[in-house]
């Protein structure tokens, strides 16, 4: 993946643009980043206490308890 | 390139979360319990009083995982995850504003982790502070969910703004008067919003409880002391409490600013790890492509050497 541009420095002759290739998949890879990093907020901060998408089990919420106290989020 | 950026910022702030982790295990733990044995307490009274004066009383939350899970592995859990996506936030921004400010990879790396701390953790408590077990009604965690997020969104916001403002004036003053400026009006535009959101003792639901026992009006959730609110005398284990008269204390001031304050070490800790660490690596990586074969394909020589 991030040897793509490492062969083309020896074989100049494929005409590929690299900056083409790496502008989507940088969007791709930054994107991809984001949502997961925001799941992991929402899922360690928020899940089972503001809202939910598990329901109202409380086990996620049981679980992260203390994390989501010390690391500032609104609980009980 | 991106990819290798991006998982340099989340191993930073996985070895972050777990120094963050191992600090809370050390100073917040033993004050998260004793915020929970007084909640217990507090619950037990509450039941009592509301018994004693034929009122309903409330049910219990069920217990899922024990205490020691909750302390160790579901901790664990919780800043690891947090912190390493928050890691990963950090070498997003990196990926986006590289090569733009024409300063050290490093130095980018900081700003942000630092704009990240203030942003995401420190700035929206200075309106709704991190709480201990104990303080929180649980009939207002929507409201103030949606409050404390939307506080972190636009704090973040506004230090977009700020930086872009301070970038701007950068053309005609000097570089610390447009950031003293940049930085007042950030403050002015701060404080009118801390100003307008509501306190969250205020919020209609926690008016309407007032009328309940152990709920009495305060600009905040933390626990008043339990009094006798009805106008006769109620008899409680044996004990006779007047009315007004106090029935369980409310939380210690003292705990609850011992929590705030490790909280907030906690939080400073994670976000310097991940700026010292995420900003090593990443200078590591961006200045030395051509060292990288290297080391590689010297190791088996270097131990060949070493033996």
């Amino acid at each position: 993946m991030s040897s793509a541009s490492a062969p083309s420095l020896g074989r100049s002759k494929l005409a590929v643009s690299p900056q083409a290739i790496s502008a989507s998949r940088a969007a791709f890879v930054i994107g991809v980043t984001l949502l997961m990093a925001l799941a992991a907020y929402y899922f360690v901060g928020v899940d089972e206490g503001t809202t939910s998408v598990f329901g109202k089990t409380l086990v996620l919420h049981e679980w992260v308890h203390d994390s989501r106290h010390l690391l500032g989020f609104p609980c009980h | 390139m991106e990819l290798r950026i991006v998982l340099r910022g989340a191993l930073s702030g996985a070895f972050a979360g777990l120094l963050g982790f191992v600090f809370a295990t050390i100073f917040a733990e033993p004050l998260i319990d004793r915020a929970i044995t007084y909640e217990a307490g507090r619950t037990a009274v509450l039941d009592q009083l509301n018994v004693a004066a034929g009122r309903t009383t409330s049910a219990e939350g069920p217990e899922i995982f024990s205490r020691t899970i909750q302390s160790t592995v579901g901790a664990a859990t919780g800043v690891v995850a947090f912190s390493a996506a928050m890691g990963a936030l950090v070498a997003v921004a990196y990926v986006v504003l590289h090569g733009r400010f024409g300063v050290q990879p490093r130095t980018t790396a900081w700003l942000i982790a630092g704009f990240g701390f203030l942003g995401i953790y420190a700035l929206p408590f200075a309106k709704y502070p991190a709480n201990p077990p104990a303080i929180g009604h649980d009939f207002t965690i929507g409201t103030r969910g949606t409050l404390y997020l939307t506080l972190v969104a636009a704090s973040l916001i506004l230090l977009g703004l700020a930086f872009a403002l301070a970038r701007r004036l950068q053309r005609t003053m000097t570089q610390v008067a447009a950031t003293v400026t940049a930085a007042v009006a950030f403050l002015v535009v701060f404080g009118v919003l801390v100003g307008l959101l509501p306190s969250l003792g205020h919020l209609s639901a926690n008016v309407a409880a007032s009328t309940d026992f152990g709920f009495a009006r305060a600009a905040t959730e933390t626990p008043q002391p339990i009094t006798n609110i009805l106008s006769k005398a109620l008899t409680i284990d044996g004990r006779q409490y007047a009315p007004g008269q106090i029935v369980y204390p409310g939380f210690d001031a003292d705990l609850l600013w011992k929590f705030r304050w490790y909280a907030i070490l906690n939080q400073l800790l994670i976000w310097t790890t991940i700026a010292l660490v995420f900003g090593t690596l990443l200078q590591r990586f961006l200045s030395g492509p051509a060292e990288k074969p290297a080391p590689a394909g010297g190791r088996p020589a270097d131990l060949a050497a070493a033996r």
